[in-house]
């Protein structure tokens, strides 16, 4: 019989997997996340390339926030700027590209005006990448355990004596079984499943308190990435991870966030609690992309976007979803439309229409709860439009 | 009379585990049969291993098979000569995963349509340019791009022009190789729906290979599930949705990630003890079998 539960638990029945061998031993749980306190903010960040003499900006104007203990998924299609976004957080940038402008607030330090020998201390010990390819982020001329046992020395965390038994530890905390024999393994040797595991063990190695996973299950079969979820998320109960999920697939969105960032042609432009992203989506992008989901009756027609997503550098005049949008309209070619706050931010999703109509609260009184806030980037939503022509198209 | 007959199919892979050690065998597909009827979707899904693409590669004899047998309109095609063959691949086609790599980078994308008529010898170079032009249209391409090189497009209007190529030679039944897997969400709807649209117009017979469970039963009214080279599960679709009978079914449809935050998470972890390998498929319902 094949056996039901409801949440793979792999650190259970491991006593204090991450702590043991450290100099500072860490009891898991110690940090308990605090929901209103943001660990990593992101302010009006524009990264782009330099190419043939001109600047063309690949993120445009991004601003978020990830709170301790939480995830924050951003939702994009290939080209939208997620991954650009991640190197920006993590001063990874390499040129022709460049961060134009902006800032990144990491527990109340500015990343970007750290000096280099300060921000390799940040870098995989405060803040860790997991990456898409396992295969291609692990070294393939050093063992697994060689490469755990890097990260921890690097940072101090563990001596040459102690190392191999805590990347032990650290792959018997992410499920590896038989973990004494595979720390002498070679990326080669592992299943994709199994590499992944060995990244999201080497990840965690420095006990980070955010980590950034950049389609981290896109390039393995659905039970594996189930399994690396299901991985994920315990080990984020347990350690008070806060999560920077990057993908491209709504299932996973649905499954793992908290909040919902959706990204289009290097803009965030759709943010909300994830409940709300799929109850009441006010994008058109954001409603379009949760429509082409297939899932209606068998052998009819799905609904797609037209068209393909705007070349970098060839971005249309004005909203860069316009040329896409079935729902456009005449401001919408002619600039960028700004932020609105969509309904309250603390009323019950199911309340409101899938296509929220005018409200009496929109841009609400007070300071809304940032954990809640559903901000859209859309004319249609927008107090600049005036308002007998914009009600005339959300009606 | 099904279209495509394939009986006891086998494909074994020897690997050299060094200069005096027996190779090792990998049996891909082993003992796989099905029946595709004409003008229908079919759908295959499994995960990488399980021998899927192996089975349709076998089919087209792109890859030869060990033993069993392949009949296609009635015809025995592993009998068949180069000569035959070649004439029979004109029937039927493929499209490729990967719109990358599977176009060359050096040819002009008129070019990569025009090839499989020129190596078929069809039509004068007037009539090809014209049928090219008209594949184009009739795959939502604009013509007026024909000279163009594959790097100029997009992921899903490459895989437009691997559609259209594999089009070109008018074929009646084509082997869809995970062929929207590679392709964006917002994209992925509108090939699906290209695919759709050409088998009602063109009357054509799809065996769609695929791990993304939600797309084939929105698409396919038959699927045959396989685990490590056997079809361990095969029948009417919403039937194996409604109630899979094997382990790795109810696995596989269990981790399909739900669309919706409220959904419960219930995931189904397979155990391979679960079930015998060997054992042979058997009626569970009305056109609905599995090995258990």
């Amino acid at each position: 019989m094949s056996e039901v539960r409801s949440s793979r638990d792999p650190l259970s029945g491991v006593r204090d997997p991450l702590g043991s061998g450290l100099a500072e031993p860490v009891s898991l749980g110690s940090r308990i996340p605090d929901p209103g306190s943001r660990l990593l903010s992101v302010e009006h960040l524009t990264t782009g390339f330099d190419l043939k003499g001109r600047f063309v900006a690949a993120v445009i104007d991004v601003s978020f926030h990830v709170a301790a203990g939480e995830t924050l998924c951003l939702v994009g299609e290939s080209g939208s700027g997620k991954s650009l976004t991640a190197l920006s957080i993590m001063g990874l940038v390499q040129p022709p590209g460049r961060i134009e402008g902006g800032r990144v607030v990491f527990k109340g330090r500015e990343l970007r005006e750290l000096p280099e020998r300060e921000m390799q201390k940040i870098r995989g010990a405060e803040i860790s990448l997991i990456f898409q390819e396992p295969m291609t982020a692990l070294n393939p001329v050093f063992t697994i355990g060689s490469q755990i046992e890097e990260t921890l020395l690097v940072h101090g965390r563990a001596t040459r004596r102690t190392a191999r038994q805590k990347a032990i530890d650290l792959l018997d905390a992410v499920s590896v079984p038989e973990p004494h024999q595979r720390v002498r393994d070679y990326p080669h040797q592992l299943s994709g499943g199994l590499r992944q595991r060995a990244l999201i063990a080497m990840s965690l190695a420095c006990d980070p308190s955010l980590v950034i996973a950049d389609e981290p299950t896109t390039a393995l079969d659905v039970t594996i990435q189930a399994e690396i979820l299901d991985l994920l998320r315990s080990l984020q109960k347990k350690m008070g991870l806060a999560l920077l999920l990057i993908t491209h697939d709504l299932g996973v969105v649905a499954e793992m966030a908290d909040r919902v960032a959706v990204m289009y042609a290097g803009r965030i432009v759709e943010e909300a609690p994830v409940t709300e992203i799929f109850s009441a989506p006010a994008h058109p992008y954001t409603q379009g992309l949760l429509a082409s989901i297939p899932g209606g009756a068998p052998g009819t027609k799905l609904q797609a976007i037209q068209g393909t997503v705007p070349p970098l550098g060839e971005l249309p005049p004005g909203c860069s979803f316009t040329p896409r949008c079935p729902r456009r309209f005449e401001p919408c070619p002619k600039a960028h439309p700004g932020t609105t706050l969509i309904g309250t931010p603390t009323s019950d999703p199911g309340v409101r229409q899938a296509q929220a109509g005018p409200s009496p609260s929109r841009g609400g009184p007070g300071i809304p709860d940032p954990g809640r806030v559903h901000a859209v980037k859309c004319y249609l939503y927008s107090d600049a439009v005036d308002p007998d022509i914009r009600d005339a198209r959300t009606s | 009379m099904p279209l495509l007959e394939v009986t006891n199919l086998v494909k074994h892979f020897s690997r050299r585990r060094g200069l005096l050690a027996p190779p090792s065998v990998v049996r891909a597909v082993d003992d796989v049969s099905f029946t595709v009827d004409e003008g229908e979707m079919f759908g295959l899904v499994g995960e990488s291993g399980s021998g899927k693409t192996t089975t349709g590669r076998c089919i087209l004899r792109l890859i030869e098979p060990t033993s069993g047998q392949i009949r296609f309109k009635g015809e025995d095609v592993l009998s068949f000569s180069r000569s035959r063959l070649r004439l029979a691949r004109r029937d039927m086609q493929i499209v490729f995963q990967d719109p990358f790599s599977s176009l060359n980078p050096r040819m002009r994308v008129g070019s990569i349509v025009e090839e499989p008529l020129i190596i078929h010898r069809t039509g004068n170079t007037a009539e090809r340019k014209a049928r090219v032009a008209e594949l184009f249209e009739l795959v939502g391409l604009d013509p007026t791009q024909l000279k163009r090189y594959p790097h100029q497009f997009s992921g899903g209007q490459r895989q437009r022009i691997g559609l259209a190529r594999a089009l070109s030679l008018n074929p009646s039944f084509i082997v869809a190789d995970e062929p929207v897997s590679a392709l964006d969400v917002s994209v992925q709807a509108q090939v699906v729906n290209l695919m759709m649209d050409l088998q009602a117009r063109l009357r054509l017979t799809y065996l769609f290979i695929a791990h993304d469970l939600r797309l084939v039963r929105h698409i396919c009214r038959r699927v045959a599930v396989m685990y490590l080279g056997k079809i361990v599960e095969m029948g009417e679709t919403e039937a194996i949705f409604a109630a899979p009978a094997h382990p790795y079914t109810r696995a596989l449809l269990s981790a399909i990630p739900v669309p919706d935050p409220a959904a419960s998470k219930q995931r189904v972890v397979l155990d391979p003890s679960s079930f015998q390998r060997e054992a042979p498929l058997r009626q569970i319902g009305t056109g609905h079998v599995a090995a258990v």
